[in-house]
């Protein structure tokens, strides 16, 4: 036996943390995105560092920095096009004309050097706004078009050269300004670079914060949608050639500052250079998606690439076969990658662990256990038969109307004699769960899908809270709520409620079960502070809460554990956490008061021999989940339940069940009211009503939670 | 009853609107082309000195053949809604490389068939990363044709300029040579056509070309093979830049691999455009590429006779371009309800 436990130890540790689930939780963060393009940065960088002497010294890192200052705007222009959907290849000739513009308008003109520079960048815009009316207004495709601008301004900028290289040789002007553009630097940081850092933040918050970024980039993603959503999809898209060719123009105002030569072959190639860095950067080409960031992180790969191969020595031939193999890699990457990523976060999602289930109890009819079955539900008269679909809590006011939320959303009340007249009392939005009165006889819910919300007896409807604390040091971002299950109201008005899991939704809930991970939490809503504040992490899907008749103390059922638990909020043991029942023979869900001082608790299935085994085999379960569908995965028994009465000491007093599970299948919830037991169902159709003997037929839900009202 | 007058109506309205576009509707694109380049040609024949004259023609015709040979290998990938930018480093690369081998002594036959290989290996790399693995078909071709003159020129060759190798008059032939009078680049561009044509008028993967680029989706459920064909299709083209690689060579005994960085793969898209065939895929046929030839040809040979600089030659192209494609997207609007995402 010793060996077993040895074994069962070695097992637990190594099911206990999932480096899988913190992939696929790492998989789906928006930032994870460039964090590839990042790394290959870095080890470009190291690699050069290592391999070329001298590569790091400060002379080499300051003109590569200074190239990068020029090549940066060029490949965020680039980038800002291909977002919308296009492609911008006039991005060398645009350069190449600034530079030429700027030189002519600073050296042969004289003209002052914000004078000369607006006028560049001005001259940059009117040829965007070439590319961008024949592209967004006469309708063209991009491409072809920006070929033929491509070819069209190095036309004419080489006849200008033609025409005024002699002039320009013997003339030169005299700034400081200029200067300064051209080598001067702030602590070390080359001018360049810090106009670009700046233009780089505002790019950023106009593309991803801004009005006209949220369009462009809708706009590339897909043109149809935002063009039925009302967004002037041709003016956006001039607009984008405009930026690109304002951002270009800058470029080359930096690049003519620099170099003050007017050569005809300043920016040739200088759109394969972008695009690869944009590519390089994971700016994904169909458009639609990528940030400043990347691109200029892909541009800082490519220079330093070109950069360390030129000092490696290699001639011209090589660069451009780098070039291209780097272009066709990383396109291939993020092809694959953004068609597959979905598929593969879904293959790695569900991550089962080692979980031992105790003894399981004989519950046969014959056998003479507490939890012996029997048929008292079997006849429960129904109320809302065929008219509701799933109540999976229900409740009685103070009042004694009944109250159950349902799938669509709507919180329905029965009143009148025998509970006969049926209606619509609130509408949700959401999957309405557990359910409590508060004192002021406002009805809190659990939504899953939302949060916690109340319900004034008005009937408007409200929100308590919808999110709780972030978990420090977790990769998602656990502070929404994602599944609130249940809760109740302790007699100080603070509502404790359970989340039952943050990996999966109010549809794929019973997929949690195949984990066995404590994946859900117990959270406390103070409506005094309104403060959500999470009381205890990593439970295995805590379902039901109930605060004990005394007050002191909560309890909570561990569906998949099949436990009880007592958290004590008040009195000596007030922070601990102790186990109340081990081992129930089903899956607990909602606990609640009963008149004796005693509790009503609901199992929403029964244990199988073939469930408690899966659980102790994760790679059995992990091996299922890979390779069949999962309509064939082997779920646990939520088919077949029943209800149990318990004691403040965990002992079991009676059981009601139905079997063969005639009309109450599985049972979610049960509430006394008067006498009689009310049975609700998440996937039933009606609510059961079962006479109980022996019992105070006054009591009352609300009553003995908050006295009874005047 | 009322349903036959209803279909009377809306059949006159059709007449109807078809006459009120003064029937340029109705015309085919290459017909429009071929028209304009007769004009032209005949202007050209009254005002400028020398053009009528035979050495002329001849001369206007070995110049177009390259050009028209490489838009044959295009029209193909373009019909499949695809684009192959590779094509002028093929063109460079394989036929420099094949130069190289003879050279070194592989032999004529040998020399131009491992060119040839590796030319088809490298156009059927372009359509296993477009149909495969899925990148897009600009963005392949950009990156695959850099890749192979980046290898070339570094690994390959051993210079810009590779000569063509002593003795090989079959080579020189290939461009300087006249059978029955008419130069062998224009009977190429003619075999070379009539290939193109035969394969995409006659055979069924020319006909699952049209379907593929008309409606790629269409094409795979109907059964076609679409990646076998798209891999087909970029083979084809390498193969025929290969070939205007090596009549290129004839005609000046040697290559430059400069050509890389010209503006030849632009004039291979404008003759393709200009005479018809849509970048968005199946629409045009080799006529469109022959009247683009034509008119293109027409064009630079008048321009040259006039002097007319370099650059400004290129913008005259640029803006020809520029009015063809405009004057396209009149005739045939953009629908925005059913055009493609990602058209280019």
């Amino acid at each position: 036996m010793a060996d077993t436990s040895f074994r069962e130890t070695l097992i637990r540790l190594r099911y206990k943390w999932s480096f899988q689930q913190f992939i696929a939780e790492l998989l789906q963060k928006r930032w994870m995105e460039p964090v590839v393009p990042f790394t290959a940065a870095v080890l470009v960088v190291l690699a050069f560092a290592f391999l070329i002497p001298g590569y790091l010294t400060v002379g080499n890192i300051a003109s590569t920095g200074r190239q990068f200052g020029e090549f940066g705007f060029v490949a965020i222009a680039i980038a800002v096009v291909i977002i919308s959907g296009g492609i911008d290849l006039s991005v060398g000739s645009i350069f190449a004309m600034a530079n030429f513009i700027a030189l002519m308008l600073f050296n042969m003109y004289e003209v002052s050097a914000p004078v000369a520079i607006m006028a560049t960048l001005g001259a940059g815009a009117l040829m965007g706004a070439v590319n961008g009316f024949l592209i967004g207004y006469v309708g063209l495709g991009a491409f072809l078009t920006t070929l033929v601008t491509m070819l069209i301004f190095r036309a004419i900028l080489n006849l200008l050269i033609l025409r005024y290289s002699v002039e320009m040789a013997i003339s030169m002007g005299d700034s400081r300004v200029w200067d300064w553009l051209g080598g001067g630097s702030v602590f070390g940081i080359p001018a360049n670079i810090l106009i670009l850092a700046l233009v780089a933040i505002v790019g950023h918050i106009f593309l991803s914060r801004g009005r006209p970024g949220w369009y462009i980039a809708a706009i590339g993603a897909n043109r149809k949608a935002a063009r039925h959503a009302g967004i002037p999809v041709e003016r956006h898209l001039f607009l984008t050639y405009v930026i690109s060719g304002v951002l270009t123009a800058l470029g080359g105002v930096f690049y003519a500052a620099r170099l003050n030569s007017p050569s005809s072959d300043t920016g040739v190639g200088m759109e394969v250079l972008a695009l690869t860095a944009v590519v390089l950067g994971g700016v994904n080409l169909s458009g639609g998606k990528g940030s400043i960031g990347q691109s200029l992180i892909g541009a800082t790969i490519v220079l330093v690439l070109i950069n360390g191969l030129v000092r490696f020595g290699l001639v011209g031939g090589a660069t451009s076969a780098f070039l291209g193999f780097m272009m066709l890699l990383a396109v291939g990457i993020d092809v694959k990658w953004s068609r597959n990523r979905n598929k593969a976060i879904e293959k790695i999602y569900v991550v089962p662990t080692y979980f031992k289930l105790g003894k399981r109890h004989d519950i046969s009819p014959e056998s003479v256990s507490p939890y012996a079955l029997n048929n008292r539900l079997r006849d429960a008269e129904a109320i809302g038969l065929g008219k509701l679909d799933g109540p999976e809590d229900v409740i009685f006011d103070s009042d004694g109307n009944l109250y159950c939320g349902t799938r669509e959303g709507f919180i329905w009340r029965f009143s009148g004699k025998d509970l006969q007249t049926q209606e619509i009392f609130a509408r949700t939005g959401g999957r309405p769960l557990g359910m409590a009165f508060d004192r002021d006889g406002n009805l809190i819910i659990c939504v899953a899908g939302m949060g916690v919300y109340g319900v004034r007896p008005d009937r408007s409807v409200y929100k308590l809270t919808d999110e709780t604390t972030r978990t420090f040091g977790k990769v998602i971002d656990d502070s929404r709520l994602v599944l609130a299950d249940d809760l109740d109201i302790a007699p100080d008005g603070k509502i404790y409620f359970s989340e039952a899991t943050l990996r999966y939704t109010a549809h794929t809930w019973a997929t949690d079960a195949l984990e066995g991970r404590g994946n859900g939490r117990i959270i406390v809503y103070d409506p005094a502070t309104r403060k959500t504040r999470t009381l205890l992490q990593n439970q295995i899907f805590p379902n039901g809460v109930c605060v004990a008749h005394d007050g002191q103390s909560v309890l909570f059922a561990l569906t998949w554990a099949c436990r009880i638990e007592r958290y004590w909020i008040a009195g000596p043991k007030a922070g601990k956490l102790e186990t109340l029942i081990a081992d129930l023979p089903g899956m607990p869900d909602n606990i609640n008061r009963a008149s004796d001082g005693s509790y009503w608790l609901a199992l929403v299935g029964l244990r199988t021999p073939a469930y408690d085994l899966a659980m102790e085999d994760p790679g059995f379960r992990t091996r299922m989940i890979k390779r069949i569908p999962n309509d064939e995965w082997l779920y646990p028994n939520i088919n077949n339940g029943c209800v149990v009465k318990f004691d403040g000491r965990g002992a079991i007093l009676e059981t009601l069940g139905d079997i063969g599970g005639k009309s109450h299948p599985s049972v979610t919830s049960m509430r006394e009211e008067r006498g009689y037991l009310y049975i609700g169902g998440l996937s039933n159709d009606r609510i059961g009503r079962v006479k109980l003997s022996g019992v105070d037929e006054n009591w009352n839900g609300p009553a003995s939670y908050w006295g009874n009202r005047p | 009853m009322a349903d036959a007058v209803a279909i009377k109506d809306g059949g006159s309205a059709a007449v109807k609107m078809s006459e009120g576009k003064f029937g340029l509707g109705t015309l085919s694109q290459e017909t429009l082309v071929l028209a304009t380049t007769v004009v032209i040609f005949l202007a050209c024949a009254l005002f400028v000195n020398g053009f009528a004259t035979l050495p002329n023609i001849s001369t206007l015709a070995r110049s177009v053949s390259v050009l028209g040979i490489l838009g044959v290998g295009m029209t193909v990938v373009v019909i499949g809604r695809g684009l192959d930018l590779s094509q002028v480093a093929v063109l460079a690369i394989c036929a420099a490389w094949s130069l190289k081998l003879i050279g070194l002594g592989y032999g004529l036959a040998a020399g131009i068939a491992m060119g040839l290989g590796m030319a088809v290996a490298i156009g059927a790399f372009n359509g296993f990363a477009i149909s495969i693995i899925g990148i897009p078909a600009l963005f392949t071709t950009l990156a695959s044709g850099t890749l192979v003159y980046g290898i070339g020129r570094w690994l390959m060759l051993d210079g810009i300029i590779t000569y063509a190798p002593d003795n090989q008059p079959f080579l020189l032939a290939l461009g300087q040579g006249e059978v029955l009078g008419i130069p062998v680049p224009l009977v190429i561009f003619a075999a070379v056509a009539l290939v193109g044509h035969f394969i995409l008028s006659r055979t069924s993967a020319g006909r699952f070309v049209y379907a593929f680029g008309d409606n790629a989706e269409a094409a795979r459920l109907t059964g076609v093979s679409v990646r076998v064909l798209t891999i087909g299709q970029y083979a084809f083209s390498a193969a025929v830049a290969f070939l205007a690689g090596l009549v290129t060579a004839g005609s000046v005994a040697s290559i430059n691999t400069n050509v890389f960085s010209s503006s030849l793969i632009f004039d291979v898209l404008l003759i393709v455009v200009l005479g018809g065939v849509s970048l968005s895929g199946g629409r045009g046929s080799i006529a469109s590429v022959l009247a683009g030839t034509a008119l293109i040809g027409t064009l630079l040979n008048a321009m040259i006779l006039l002097d007319v600089q370099g650059d400004v030659q290129n913008i005259v192209k640029s803006v020809v371009l520029l009015g063809a494609i405009t004057l396209d997207r009149k005739l045939h609007p953009r629908d925005e309800e059913t055009a493609r995402q990602g058209d280019l």
